[in-house]
């Protein structure tokens, strides 16, 4: 299992700050998972020895955050919130222009696995509502056609 | 990026280096940046602690507890390291204050941390952030980065001979972990379920040491307290309750937007004239006050002064500034599902209280939204409710509890218009017929 250099230098560093190897686990299973997409058994395999864990404590971890996921997703994972507040200004109706226009449903990929679509919980973007998170940019006070831009935006990034 | 707002009656205290290109550290020291630490420096620890406690400053987390208070629980002598920990997991619905923070004002925070610990003797702390936030993470990397290669952070700070070592940590998705006892068990790299108290943090906390746990925003305000001193900070606000707060509007207001607004200010001030009123002409139906947990306030219960006893005498919470605004055209049956849609989502399933109840309440609005209520589901609800209060290790189990009793309690008619049967009165305006105007 290789990680990037930037991963690497993160994760020694990160054992430096606490007592104990394990408190470095969360930050680091997040970005492992950003390295390849997901937690593959080898990525967890690979995490789980290096904090003398078993894989069991990690999936046990694993399985509580819920950031982290051991299924593959689209390349743009696009999380729609639609929590209160995000509700209150069309953060529902959002997430049905998008399960429309990009034809899957919450937790489904685009079979060209470019785009992900998630229904997730507030995200704190409250006063600029409705918001979306794709992977972790924000974009704020979405409406359908703003929303049809940026999906947009987002296909031509993988086209050049 | 988020934008930023301002309104007249804003009194910039912690929102002051807001927009000011704070990050950059030679620009937050020309604000008057790290001078507080080095105040801190040269005062007794226990006139530290003495200076918040009279300052008034209380938890902006939303418990509300006073902050000087807080520290002076942790004993003087421990055989484990003390540690300081700032709790950044905002994932209170309605709240997106210390995302803010973070974004134009991390040092502030770095500077909480460390005259916390110099008040109660620590030489370590952890700054938490939610793994979502993870452009602020990148943030606090490099701020703290920074603050190292000036010696403000590490050995020997500003040639004091004492050393503060701050680092950052970050989350993974769950609210949860926005509870104290939780953040620690996630910082240990486990599963966020609730410790037992006693014993409290302040005694008994991260691997076995004395913690102190304070919100973003409660540390980013003591450099000012320290700097403009405890008088000046308490008479901002109301008795006991010190200072400003950043109240974050949401919901059906012409104006949202996080604005500073002193402590005690009014809340029919604040969502007419600081948040431009209700948009589309439309009348008040409720107001949320502090964040998806507090119980909601009727039209007629919102000339009140938002501190943390004013609300608490009004039955609701001051909470963690969340103040979401829902007009007439708001469904309270589908607004309490949306409610308990998150607690049952995030209930850890540590206690059977919590865990069985969310999921029940969750079920049964699912029901009643759709038409398949029963007379008897209403109070049932209720009753479901009242026996989660305070039968939990953590106050999950309250924070899915208390909203849903007062939407039932101040609602009762609204429910009972959807049972039985019948469709929702107000699915025939769907949101985006009822959006105010969107940028």
């Amino acid at each position: 299992m290789r990680f990037s250099d930037q991963f690497e230098s993160r994760f020694s560093e990160m054992l430096t700050h606490y007592p104990t190897k394990r408190s470095v686990l969360v930050p680091t299973l997040l970005y492992a998972q950003d390295e390849v997409g997901y937690l593959s058994d080898e990525i967890i395999a690979e995490i789980a020895g290096r904090l003398d864990l078993t894989e069991l404590e990690v999936r046990n971890v694993i399985s509580y955050y819920s950031m982290l996921t051991t299924k593959p997703r689209g390349k743009f994972n696009v999380q729609v919130c639609t929590n209160i507040a995000c509700m209150l200004r069309g953060g529902e109706e959002l997430l049905e222009h998008c399960e429309q226009k990009l034809g899957v449903g919450n937790k489904g990929t685009t079979s060209d696995g470019l785009f992900s679509l998630e229904e997730v919980e507030c995200i704190g973007a409250c006063s600029w509502a409705p918001a979306v998170q794709v992977n972790y940019d924000f974009h704020e006070n979405l409406t359908p056609e703003t929303m049809d831009g940026l999906l947009e935006e987002y296909r031509r990034k993988t086209t050049h | 990026m988020a934008s930023l707002v301002s309104h007249p009656d804003e009194i910039r205290v912690v929102s002051r280096r807001f927009g000011q290109g704070a990050t950059n550290l030679d620009r937050y020291l020309e604000l008057d940046g790290y001078k507080a630490v080095q105040k801190a420096l040269s005062m007794q620890p226990d006139d530290i602690v003495d200076v918040v406690k009279s300052s008034g400053l209380r938890g902006r987390g939303g418990a509300g507890f006073n902050t000087g208070l807080k520290w002076s629980f942790v004993p003087k002598q421990s055989p484990k390291p003390k540690y300081i920990l700032c709790n950044g997991d905002e994932s209170e619905p309605g709240t997106c204050k210390d995302r803010l923070i973070f974004e134009h004002d991390p040092h502030a925070v770095i500077e909480g941390v460390i005259i916390a610990g110099l008040a109660v003797g620590s030489t370590t702390g952890y700054i938490y952030i939610r793994g979502e936030y993870r452009y602020l993470s990148e943030i606090m990397q490099k701020s703290l980065a920074d603050a190292y290669a000036r010696g403000l952070l590490g050995k020997n700070i500003f040639g004091s001979g004492r050393d503060f070592d701050v680092y950052w940590h970050g989350g993974a998705g769950a609210y949860e972990v926005g509870e104290e006892s939780a953040l620690m068990e996630s910082l240990e790299g486990k599963r966020g379920i609730p410790r037992i108290r006693p014993p409290f943090p302040a005694v008994v906390g991260l691997w076995g040491g004395p913690t102190v746990i304070n919100n973003a925003e409660t540390l980013a305000s003591i450099p000012h307290i320290i700097l403009g001193g405890a008088e000046w900070f308490a008479n901002l606000g109301t008795p006991k309750n010190g200072g400003t707060r950043l109240f974050c509007l949401s919901g059906h207001v012409e104006r949202p937007g996080v604005y500073e607004l002193p402590m005690g200010y009014n809340l029919k001030k604040m969502i007419y004239d600081v948040g431009g009123g209700i948009p589309n002409g439309r009348g008040l139906k409720g107001v949320v006050p502090g964040g998806s947990s507090t119980p909601i306030l009727t039209a007629d219960e919102i000339d009140v002064a938002m501190d943390f006893d004013t609300l608490m005498k009004a039955g609701s919470m001051l909470g963690s500034g969340g103040v979401v605004v829902l007009d007439e055209t708001t469904c309270i049956v589908k607004f309490a599902l949306r409610t308990m849609k998150f607690y049952q989502h995030e209930s850890c399933g540590w206690c059977i209280p919590c865990r069985e109840g969310t999921d029940w309440l969750k079920k049964t609005l699912i029901r009643f939204h759709a038409g398949g209520g029963l007379k008897k589901d209403i109070d049932n609800m209720y009753y479901l409710s009242e026996n989660m209060l305070g039968r939990t290790f953590c106050p999950l189990g309250d924070a899915a509890a208390m909203p849903t009793m007062a939407f039932i309690k101040k609602f009762r008619k609204e429910f009972e218009d959807h049972l039985e049967g019948r469709p929702c009165p107000f699915e025939e305006l769907g949101a985006v017929e009822q959006l105010p105007v969107m940028a």
